[in-house]
């Protein structure tokens, strides 16, 4: 068990951890789901390249949270970081490999005018969507529901046993949040048909999702201990106004027409979504099930105390600054839709 | 093979594959915000189409860089997680902080950049330039101080948890101001400009030769080439340095650059050397003290042989001594003909000969790069924290089924990416600019 002090600064390193990876979901989030969406809404080649650049300005800073998000996993919690990426290898190589494939495929497919070429690029980009979005639900759905942890972390199984029916439950509910935030992304960037389409897409989505979340959440209720810290201090259910209210706000600004404000209520949601679970695993980032007493803790994988509070000094710092220009760039490049000059892609 | 030999394996693959891309957007990110200062000062049209040339290709290859370098920063957890948990507390925290202020930077602005130009003011456009070769050189400080401590660790000590023992951090000016970091800092970054200037003076040539875009290729191979010449002198001037450190902190790696067994005062270079692991198979036409001026500044001091490392404690001596020998060769030939190249900068349009050779050198500075490199990491060996932790003590528990598969794709994805990546810098360069 930690000292007090050292275990406040663990406490609160938790909270950006999971804060760190609920902004990467939220934010990569949506350019998942228009690389998704491209084969099925970009009918022409027009259309496709005013998705691609729907999000063009974006997807990298949007990616750098990712990096942000395992380098904090790092240096806050060394050995959750180890035990997590080494227990998930393949998963985890896996997704690397999606988003390289993806990566490239933006600034690759505009290269060279030839439909093979860009259809390789497509085919890259749809795969490096969806590939990423599945396998962070999955894995995120195992880790909520706890891994089959030992005493000497050696993952015996494989990468199959993680394909149970939460962790797959896990892998649709995310797939489908992305989906949904692309499409309304669209929406808010788009005009004309393309618009027309994407508005249609992410109304029809909605409910499915409604009906994902409950699912999950019932599930979760039944097969995980993600409730328990409510149930023991119930005014923490408070905390579920966000994702809540995000969802349903999504879908009244939908319906009111106003898809930026519906933007940001997704935002709230997914971004609330993920930090309700992450305080539902606390103090464990990773519990082990069945045997909890290899569970990984902010006790058992906390950096030192110095560590914790210089990087708190550098988060208090840079991670404001990060938010003010990303804020800026967003507010620069995507203010109107698509136009002749924001065409790169 | 074991998951030590494989998880090796995939590290050199993926780090050198990234650093194939890292030294260009160095070097070139300064050349184009340089361009567009002239642009913003000069109001010359000819400066804004130069800075969107070489920045077409500066994104090609950032593309590459960036998805890349995800794969680095994942890997100390999925291949060496052992090492991930000794040294998380001080190399985890540099990482992040990496991310954090400079990553983030140079990410956000390459996009505002390329798509900024019609959107932000030409002033507001060139600071996003400067922001990007500012962000990116930032980011390989945190980088080289992050390696810095894995070969000569500072301001750490050692404590006993419940995980096992780790290095946790005391003095974090210590880890930051460690002189090997700033070492290898100086030299990646000056060497990273040389690769961009070189490049660029070779493109031009190449252009030049063909008489295409007459102007515009005069004024690129200009300001490129003082870059070149000074960045070649001040990258070979500061390594001299950088090896004297080297020599004082790492004397088994030194010793395995020179081939050098025996422990000896007044220690002499050959001229003609073939090396072997356990000794020189040829040592002829010496240098008398030659090598311990060169490591010591000193023709008496004594230079420590290997014959007096252990065998376990010793690095791989051939490929160490070789890549430093490719480093220093080319480094000379680099300064010799940026040296050329910048004396004849004002007569260039009529020097065939020099504006044939000039691409032929693009990919030299390339090689010297990564073969310094090898020296650096391959020299540490069998280390993976000089004295610390050994290597073979860092990797995962994972099968070595699930490492020979990742490796497998790595190359398959890492080869198609890279010729396509390749065929497309070349393609755009041979192409030229767009007509004004």
């Amino acid at each position: 068990m930690l000292e007090s002090t050292h275990l406040y600064l663990a406490g609160i390193w938790f909270i950006l951890w999971g804060v760190l990876w609920a902004v990467y979901f939220a934010l990569d989030g949506f350019d998942f789901g228009v690389g998704m969406l491209l084969p099925f809404l970009g009918k022409t080649e027009q259309e496709k390249r005013i998705m691609l650049n729907a999000v063009g300005p974006f997807w990298d800073g949007n990616e750098v949270w990712l990096i942000a998000a395992g380098g904090v996993t790092f240096a806050a919690f060394p050995f959750a970081y180890a035990v997590m990426f080494s227990w998930l290898y393949t998963p985890l190589l896996l997704l690397l490999f999606a988003l390289i494939l993806r990566g490239v495929s933006f600034e690759f497919r505009s290269q060279i005018e030839s439909p093979t070429w860009k259809k390789v690029w497509d085919t890259c980009q749809f795969v490096g969507s969806v590939l990423p979005s599945i396998l962070l639900g999955v894995a995120f759905a195992n880790i909520f529901q706890g891994l089959p942890f030992n005493a000497d972390y050696v993952n015996p199984g494989g990468t199959l046993q993680l394909l149970n029916p939460y962790g797959l439950a896990g892998g649709v509910l995310f797939l489908v949040i992305f989906l949904t935030h692309g499409a309304v992304w669209l929406a808010v960037r788009t005009e004309g048909e393309l618009r027309r389409r994407a508005v249609n897409v992410a109304t029809k989505l909605w409910p499915l999702l409604l009906v994902l979340v409950l699912v999950f959440l019932a599930w979760s209720w039944v097969g995980t201990k993600l409730f328990s810290n409510y149930l023991q201090y119930p005014a923490l259910f408070l905390l579920l106004l966000v994702p809540v209210g995000g969802l349903l706000l999504m879908r009244v600004f939908m319906g009111a027409g106003k898809w930026w404000q519906a933007w940001f209520a997704s935002l709230a949601f997914i971004i609330g979504t993920t930090l309700f679970a992450v305080v539902g695993l606390f103090p464990a980032i990773m519990p082990a099930s069945p045997n909890p007493q290899f569970s990984v803790t902010i006790h058992n994988a906390s950096s030192s105390e110095l560590t914790l509070s210089i990087m708190l000094g550098v988060a208090l710092v840079f991670v404001p600054l990060v938010i003010a220009y990303q804020a800026w760039a967003y507010k620069t490049f995507a203010a109107a839709p698509v136009g002749e000059d924001d065409i790169k892609y | 093979m074991d998951v030590v030999m494989l998880s090796r394996l995939q590290f050199a693959a993926a780090t050198m594959f990234h650093f194939i891309f890292v030294p260009l957007t160095l070097g070139l990110s300064v050349l184009i915000a340089v361009m567009e200062t002239m642009y913003v000062r000069s109001g010359n049209e000819v400066y804004k189409r130069m800075a969107k040339f070489w920045g077409h290709i500066f994104l090609i290859n950032f593309a590459l860089g960036v998805v890349t370098g995800i794969t680095l920063e994942f890997q100390f957890g999925t291949n060496w997680s052992k090492y991930s948990i000794f040294v998380g507390d001080i190399f985890g925290s540099l990482l992040a902080i990496e991310a954090t202020a400079a990553f983030f930077l140079e990410s956000t602005f390459v996009a505002v950049w390329a798509f900024g130009w019609n959107r932000l003011s030409a002033k507001m456009h060139c600071v996003a330039a400067w922001l990007i070769a500012f962000a990116g050189n930032l980011s390989a400080i945190w980088i080289l101080i992050a390696n810095g401590f894995m070969q000569d660790p500072t301001g750490y000590e050692i404590v006993q948890t419940a995980a096992g023992p780790r290095a946790e951090l005391v003095d974090f000016w210590a880890v930051i101001f460690n002189p090997f970091a700033w070492h290898e800092f100086v030299h990646t970054v000056t060497g990273s400009l040389a690769l961009g200037a070189f490049f660029v003076v070779g493109v031009s040539a190449w252009h030049l030769l063909r008489k295409n875009e007459m102007d515009f290729f005069r004024r690129s191979f200009r300001i490129a080439v003082g870059f070149a010449f000074a960045a070649s002198l001040v990258v070979a001037g500061q390594g001299h340095f950088h090896g004297n450190h080297v020599a004082e902190v790492q004397p088994a790696k030194l010793a395995a650059m020179e081939a050098h067994f025996e422990t000896q005062a007044n220690a002499p270079m050959y001229l003609l050397q073939i090396p072997g692991e356990k000794e020189n198979k040829l040592e002829a036409l010496p240098i008398p003290s030659m090598l311990s001026i060169l490591a010591f500044n000193d023709p008496d001091a004594v230079v420590q042989g290997l014959n007096d490392f252990p065998e376990e404690d010793r690095p791989p001596v051939v490929l160490t001594f070789l890549s430093f020998r490719v480093m220093v060769g080319i480094g000379t030939l680099m300064i010799l003909v940026g040296g050329l190249a910048w004396l004849k900068r004002n007569s260039i349009d009529d020097q065939k000969l020099l504006l044939r050779a000039l691409p032929f050198m693009i990919p030299l500075p390339y090689i010297a790069l990564q073969a310094g490199w090898i020296v650096a990491e391959v020299g540490r060996q069998p280390w993976i924290v000089y004295g610390l932790m050994r290597t073979s003590d860092a990797v995962s528990p994972v099968q070595p089924g699930q490492v020979g598969g990742s490796l497998a794709a790595m190359f398959l994805i890492y080869a198609l990416l890279g010729a396509a990546g390749i065929f497309l810098m070349v393609r755009t360069s041979r192409k030229g600019p767009h007509k004004a």
